[in-house]
């Protein structure tokens, strides 16, 4: 199966970690998810960068800010392809934001 | 006596007690959760009043009492669907029985163990569902040690025991050429949930007395067993480590650095009465060459004897045995120590590309450990940042991080 793996981040908890150590330990991530065919993603700027667009009935609206106001943000994501939900579910575990958000594990719609 | 200590033998009499009710019932109507559903309130009552009211003087009387009573007040609510009432009665007599002949209730939960772990019941599910049914452990607690969501643990558990009525699986203890296969199907999962306990992490950590418990159990059920003493031996030599293996900072501490006064010697003293019994009664197998290597390693660190030919000779023994990359893995390890770092990394190109080993932190652990000590800086960092990588305990990351030369 193939999954996408969310990151969700609370940057207040993310700015509070030791960054040296957070990002060697995402490098170290990383150089393991090459290792198992894994693909790393993307690293997204911060929510309050972003911009959504809808249109109603004919009618653009333009909003500043992310989609979901929530208090952990999606900052990111990397795709991985394992035998099991519980072997995607262990990548999740070894991501390092996972310490600091939460990593949303979603099964990819396979085309058949 | 402790507080906290004397919770946990209140609760050890309650799942004693409710695992053998639930066994007896199971074995008899072949409907594990029906058995389940009846005993549940009054086994949760018992958790919460025991500990502050005392254990009933007839432990098994009082848990049917309970289920009897919540059964009817249920059953008048219009809340439960089978009719659950002639199990309880049948329960209650021959509680009744046992106690007017001054005799225990006959015991079970081996013949539930054996059903729990058929075949043909998925591999994943056989542990937990000897946790839950045996042990009375929620499906949220077992989900959380072993990294499932609860839902789809629970989805599990249910499919699993519908499978046992559907199936016709057997509620027996197997005969005697089935044995080893049936028997090693009981000892893995065992096995696979003392590892999840290994790990230090909140709900994980208390599952590793649970299946020490287990694993007591089966040996004393099975004393004609050799392997499932040496399964228990096992665990003993490791659990005897527990309070040396992270030292004052919680950083990992491996074997060779541990300090020895820590270790638990009456674990370790039944770790070897037990190894000295099975070895005596039994051809070699998969636990009991596990349980001499770890009782090879207690020695040559209390002893200072040079072990390192005796554990290289019971790894060939293993690999020969289960064909595993892990133990191809351990083996090399113990080679560097007689032959050096480049030996032991000729030997593991052999599983260099073995699929089951390549998300498996020890590996790039120890070929990032060889390669630095061979003098191949960086194939042994770029190893041990895998190594990191693939680690989910801080305190191993830690461990990793102090090896990468700055």
């Amino acid at each position: 199966m193939n999954y996408m793996m969310l990151i969700h981040h609370d940057d207040a908890a993310l700015a509070k970690a030791n960054q040296k150590e957070l990002w060697t330990d995402y490098a170290a991530f990383n150089e393991a998810l090459a290792k198992a065919g894994g693909r790393s993603g993307v690293r997204l700027q911060p929510a309050s960068a972003a911009t959504s667009v809808r249109v109603r009935e004919g009618k653009t609206e333009i909003i500043d800010g992310p989609y979901a106001d929530t208090k952990e943000k999606l900052a990111g994501y990397f795709m991985i392809e394992t035998d099991s939900v519980d072997d995607a579910v262990a990548w999740a575990q070894r991501c390092p934001s996972a310490r600091y958000g939460t990593i949303e594990v979603r099964p990819i719609h396979e085309q058949k | 006596m402790s507080r906290n200590e004397a919770h946990r033998i209140v609760e050890r009499i309650a799942r004693e007690s409710y695992g053998r009710l639930v066994a007896l019932l199971a074995v008899r109507t072949r409907d594990v959760a029906t058995a389940e559903d009846l005993l549940a309130e009054a086994f949760a009552a018992a958790l919460e009043q025991w500990p502050t009211q005392g254990v009933p003087s007839n432990p098994d009387g009082w848990l049917v009492t309970v289920a009897k009573r919540r059964h009817l007040d249920a059953l008048r609510r219009g809340q439960v669907r089978v009719n659950g009432e002639p199990h309880l009665q049948m329960l209650a007599s021959e509680i009744e029985e046992a106690s007017h002949l001054s005799e225990e209730l006959p015991d079970r939960r081996l013949a539930l163990m054996f059903a729990c772990a058929h075949p043909l019941i998925e591999r994943g599910a056989r542990a937990p569902l000897i946790l839950q049914t045996v042990l009375g452990i929620t499906a949220k607690a077992i989900a959380s040690a072993f990294l499932v969501s609860p839902a789809s643990m629970g989805q599990r558990l249910v499919r699993a025991k519908l499978h046992i009525k559907a199936s016709g699986i057997p509620f027996s203890v197997p005969d005697r050429h089935e044995m080893p296969e049936r028997l090693n199907a009981i000892l893995e999962a065992l096995y696979a949930a003392y590892s999840t306990g290994w790990d230090e992490s909140e709900g994980a950590s208390e599952l590793a007395p649970e299946a020490i418990w287990l694993s007591r159990l089966i040996a004393t059920l099975l004393p004609e067993e050799p392997e499932a003493k040496a399964l228990l031996a096992m665990m003993l030599y490791t659990e005897a480590r527990r309070g040396a293996r992270r030292d004052a900072q919680g950083c990992y501490v491996p074997i060779d650095s541990q300090d020895v006064e820590l270790w638990d010697r009456s674990l370790i003293g039944e770790a070897e009465n037990l190894l000295h019994a099975c070895n005596r009664s039994g051809p070699t197998g998969r636990y009991q060459l596990e349980a001499a290597i770890q009782s090879a390693h207690v020695a040559r660190r209390l002893t200072g004897a040079n072990c390192w030919p005796a554990i290289v000779s019971l790894y060939d023994h293993l690999v020969a045995l289960t064909n595993s990359p892990v133990a191809v893995l351990n083996r090399a390890a113990a080679v560097a120590e007689i032959a050096g770092p480049d030996a032991a990394l000729a030997e593991l190109r052999a599983i260099a590309t073995d699929k089951r080993i390549l998300g498996y932190q020890p590996y790039w652990a120890t070929v990032g450990h060889l390669n630095l000590r061979a003098g191949n800086i960086e194939t042994g960092c770029e190893a041990l940042r895998v190594a990191i990588g693939l680690s989910t305990d801080n305190a191993v990351r830690q461990h990793l991080r102090q090896l990468l030369p700055s």
